[in-house]
């Protein structure tokens, strides 16, 4: 018998911005013929808050919380990008011990940058329970970020010259508890799913990309080393003190989603491998006056003796502030802080307690001063979780930044997008769009 | 005026929230550690998101909202059916939070009518967890005194 | 290569086209017209002695603010005299915005074999904004030029798919000028979307 002749269209599916995926909102409209994707058009924007409009009206330690909400899931390393940037302007470094901290911070984050990924990557296939043993170790991890800065996810712990406060005391401790929990979650999580049947198949052969495109796009980090090329800012144009750490840069062959995939994780463990090292090889603290052997007084009385003149009374004590201002006191001010007054804050023993202090605080405070690095433009590139973080940041002098500008890295990936998921079919949209790890306020700001 | 079966009604539907979580920014992040394990939302209830807004009662409107995507949701609003409820989670669907600035809406209360405000930036999931009671206590007594929502008349646009 | 052999190297290839150069803070920054940009891109992608595979990065700024704003003295480069700074250097000041044009079209370059980094930049002015555009070379120029006319206001002769990215399409001025202040709302374009 004839069958009879089956006529076809292709269909154009709106995958609009409001869409059950946990990542982001971004608009695909895709030309699908049947379950297959001939073209798909991406439209982005609608996270767009203005971030480099907005930073060009506040000075330049106020950029730091716009800075937190670019990448939110691993906002120390914007934090620490941006710093870098400005630091380079001025021409200054800060100690060993500064650096060290931020290393720390900024591995913590990109552990839990890739917990996420994974995680919500994982759910959109079905893997529930891979969600949520990765974010209680999330949850972990951010307690830690917590007892530092005082934040869980939003922190704006970097300054301009150096952070906000010392490492707490049993930092080190808590740590590798929380880096015991994190390895038992990926042991389970692996698995769960690298030879997982439905996992392995969903996952190879779709989204793939190959090397030349990649680099045509300009994408970096994770995606790019799953397609095989071993590019690491951290390795290649090293910065902080990422020379003196031994690691390795994961590296995958085909990429696919599934090589992806193992990229993430296998860099979460050397991520763990770094923080060890870090903790292991921190210069030593504060090794001035002891804390609970030096005289403390509450710094509202230090003020209030301070104004009546009796500043010899005062003299070698550690004054006792608010835990916001906790880890920023005299002692540990050498090892968390640039050597230069223009830059940062002077510790509130100095602000209280001489003149000098005070009007080094003021002239740096107040409105209209501040932070002045000298005329000029830098460039200032970091490993962020997503590949290349640059922070292009172009200064007239004035204590308000002329124009900073992120390179994001995930708006080269998203620029691809259409390459990963044309020959694809549309189930394949879900696990594809979860390994790019698009994070709307880097794409957008 | 109470009622035993307004009491009973405005009970099962506290404890059968179907939340509409529509995610954007950075306040997605604590919305999914307030769901997930250590401050489990689903003791509450309310741990199922309905991703249709046909299917869902309560929208959640997660991180800040620009003038690009301002329509999308008010259209996902109005899909919604009756009774529905709006809860605006962190400072930027409250008031636009410190984006002060020509693409961001100062406040989703400009476009649609907002039940509970949950300010944070973001906000600690013990916030949400007291946003979400107090979400909870208003549907309570929302069935027995017969108060409802009133649909909005759409507002103006002028363009 | 280092900074400084890497703008000689371009100076040697393009003796016209390079107007001015700096290594500010070790960044190798060239100047060129914008009718040279084209070549010397393809020269930077293709020549073995550059290599730059990648771009990474292509932004705009907007100079017609620049040193409006008193900048109270901090450094010798500010013109007023100071005393010279122990720990912030400012020798070898940066020569300032390039040309006197309005817009400065960035380009950022990045070779993964030889691990340079180049700036290049592209003065352009206000009344004739539009540069060359590098899409037949490097596929993310795409995303990035639309940006920079969503944002600035700059065109790109050749690119085939000139339309705003950020911001909805019935938006009106580009956002980061300077003349555009940062509060100005404009409608909401309504539900009927």
């Amino acid at each position: 018998m004839e069958q009879p002749k089956l006529e076809t269209r292709e269909m154009l599916l709106n995958v609009g911005p409001a869409h059950p995926s946990m990542h982001g909102i971004i608009r695909i409209v895709a030309k699908l013929d049947g379950e297959q994707v001939m073209d798909c058009d991406v439209e982005i924007g609608y996270l767009h808050r203005g971030f480099e409009k907005m930073s060009e009206t506040v000075d330049y330690n106020g950029v730091m919380p716009y800075t937190d909400r670019l990448n939110y899931v691993s906002p120390l390393i914007n934090n620490m990008g941006y710093c870098m940037a400005v630091e380079k302007a001025l021409g200054i470094s800060v100690p060993d011990r500064c650096h060290y901290i931020r290393v720390i911070m900024s591995e913590i984050s990109r552990i839990t940058d890739h917990l996420t990924c994974i995680g919500a990557g994982a759910m959109e296939l079905g893997a529930f329970t891979v969600f949520l043993y990765m974010i209680k170790a999330r949850e972990f991890l951010w307690e830690l970020v917590e007892m530092v800065t005082g934040a869980r996810l939003t922190v704006s712990y970097c300054r301009v010259g150096g952070v906000k406060g010392d490492l707490p005391e049993g930092f080190e401790e808590r740590c590798r508890k929380a880096l015991e929990e994190t390895r038992t979650v990926l042991k389970e999580s692996d698995i769960l799913l690298t030879r997982n049947r439905i996992f392995v198949d969903r996952m190879s052969g779709t989204g793939k990309i190959s090397t030349e495109d990649a680099i045509s796009y300009g994408i970096t980090g994770p995606f790019l080393r799953g397609c095989g090329t071993a590019y690491d800012v951290r390795k290649d144009c090293p910065y902080a003190v990422y020379d003196r750490l031994d690691f390795d840069v994961p590296v995958g062959t085909r990429g696919d989603n599934l090589d992806r995939y193992l990229v993430r994780m296998e860099e979460m463990y050397q991520s763990i491998r770094i923080l060890e090292q870090a903790l292991r090889d921190i210069p030593d603290g504060p090794f001035l006056a002891h804390p609970e052997t030096g005289r403390a007084i509450p710094a509202a009385e230090m003020v209030d003796e301070a104004k009546m003149g009796n500043i010899v009374q005062i003299e070698g004590a550690r004054a006792v502030v608010d835990p916001t201002l906790d880890g920023a006191s005299e002692e540990e001010h050498p090892g968390i802080a640039a050597d230069e007054k223009r830059v940062f804050l002077p510790p509130k023993e100095d602000t209280y307690g001489n003149i000098e202090g005070l009007m080094n605080h003021f002239k740096l405070v107040m409105y209209g001063h501040g932070v002045r690095p000298p005329k000029g433009e830098v460039y200032f590139p970091v490993e962020g979780a997503n590949g290349e973080l640059g922070f292009y940041v172009v200064s007239d002098g004035t204590n308000n930044p002329y124009r900073v500008r992120v390179r994001p890295p995930c708006f080269a990936i998203m620029s691809a997008l259409p390459k990963l998921l044309i020959g694809d079919m549309m189930a394949d949209v879900t696990p594809t769009f979860g390994s790019i790890n698009m994070i709307g306020g880097e794409l957008d700001r | 005026m109470t009622s035993r079966l307004g009491e009973a009604i405005g009970w099962a539907r506290k404890f059968s929230i179907f939340q509409y979580p529509f995610v954007t920014a950075c306040c997605g992040m604590e919305y999914m550690a307030t769901a997930c394990s250590h401050y489990d939302v689903d003791r509450f209830g309310a741990g199922l998101p309905r991703f249709s807004p046909r299917q869902a009662d309560v929208l959640f409107v997660v991180g800040t909202i620009s003038h690009k995507l301002a329509p999308v949701l008010l259209r996902i609003y109005e899909q919604m059916a009756e009774p529905k409820w709006v809860v605006s989670f962190g400072v930027c669907t409250c008031t636009g939070g410190f984006y002060d600035n020509y693409a961001t809406v100062m406040g989703i209360d400009t476009i649609m009518p907002v039940d509970v405000y949950i300010p944070g930036c973001p906000p600690r999931p013990e916030y949400v967890l007291d946003g979400l009671l107090k979400l909870q206590a208003k549907i309570q007594t929302q069935h027995a005194s017969g108060e409802r929502p009133a649909p909005e008349p759409r507002p103006e646009f002028s363009v | 290569m280092n900074a400084e052999s890497l703008i000689q190297a371009v100076k040697d290839r393009f003796p016209q086209a390079a107007e001015a150069s700096h290594a500010y803070r070790g960044d190798a920054t060239v100047i060129v017209h914008r009718e040279s940009l084209l070549e010397l891109a393809r020269t930077l992608k293709e020549d073995p002695a550059f290599q730059m595979n990648f771009l990474m990065d292509l932004t705009a700024v907007d100079y017609s603010a620049f040193g409006t704003k008193p900048a109270p003295a901090f450094f010798a480069s500010s013109g007023v005299a100071v005393r010279p700074s122990t720990s912030i250097p400012d020798k070898d000041p940066w020569p300032g915005p390039p040309g006197s044009a309005r817009f400065v079209v960035v380009y950022h370059f990045f070779s993964l074999t030889l691990k340079h980094r180049l700036r290049v930049e592209v003065p352009v002015e206000e009344e004739d904004a539009e540069v060359d555009s590098l899409t037949s070379l490097w596929g993310g120029a795409n995303w990035l030029e639309r940006e920079v006319w969503d944002m600035f206001g700059i065109r790109f002769r050749g690119h085939p798919n000139l339309k705003r990215i950020l911001m909805y399409e019935e938006f009106e001025g580009h956002p980061l000028r300077k003349d555009y202040p940062v509060n100005k709302r404009q409608p909401l374009t309504g539900p009927n979307n």
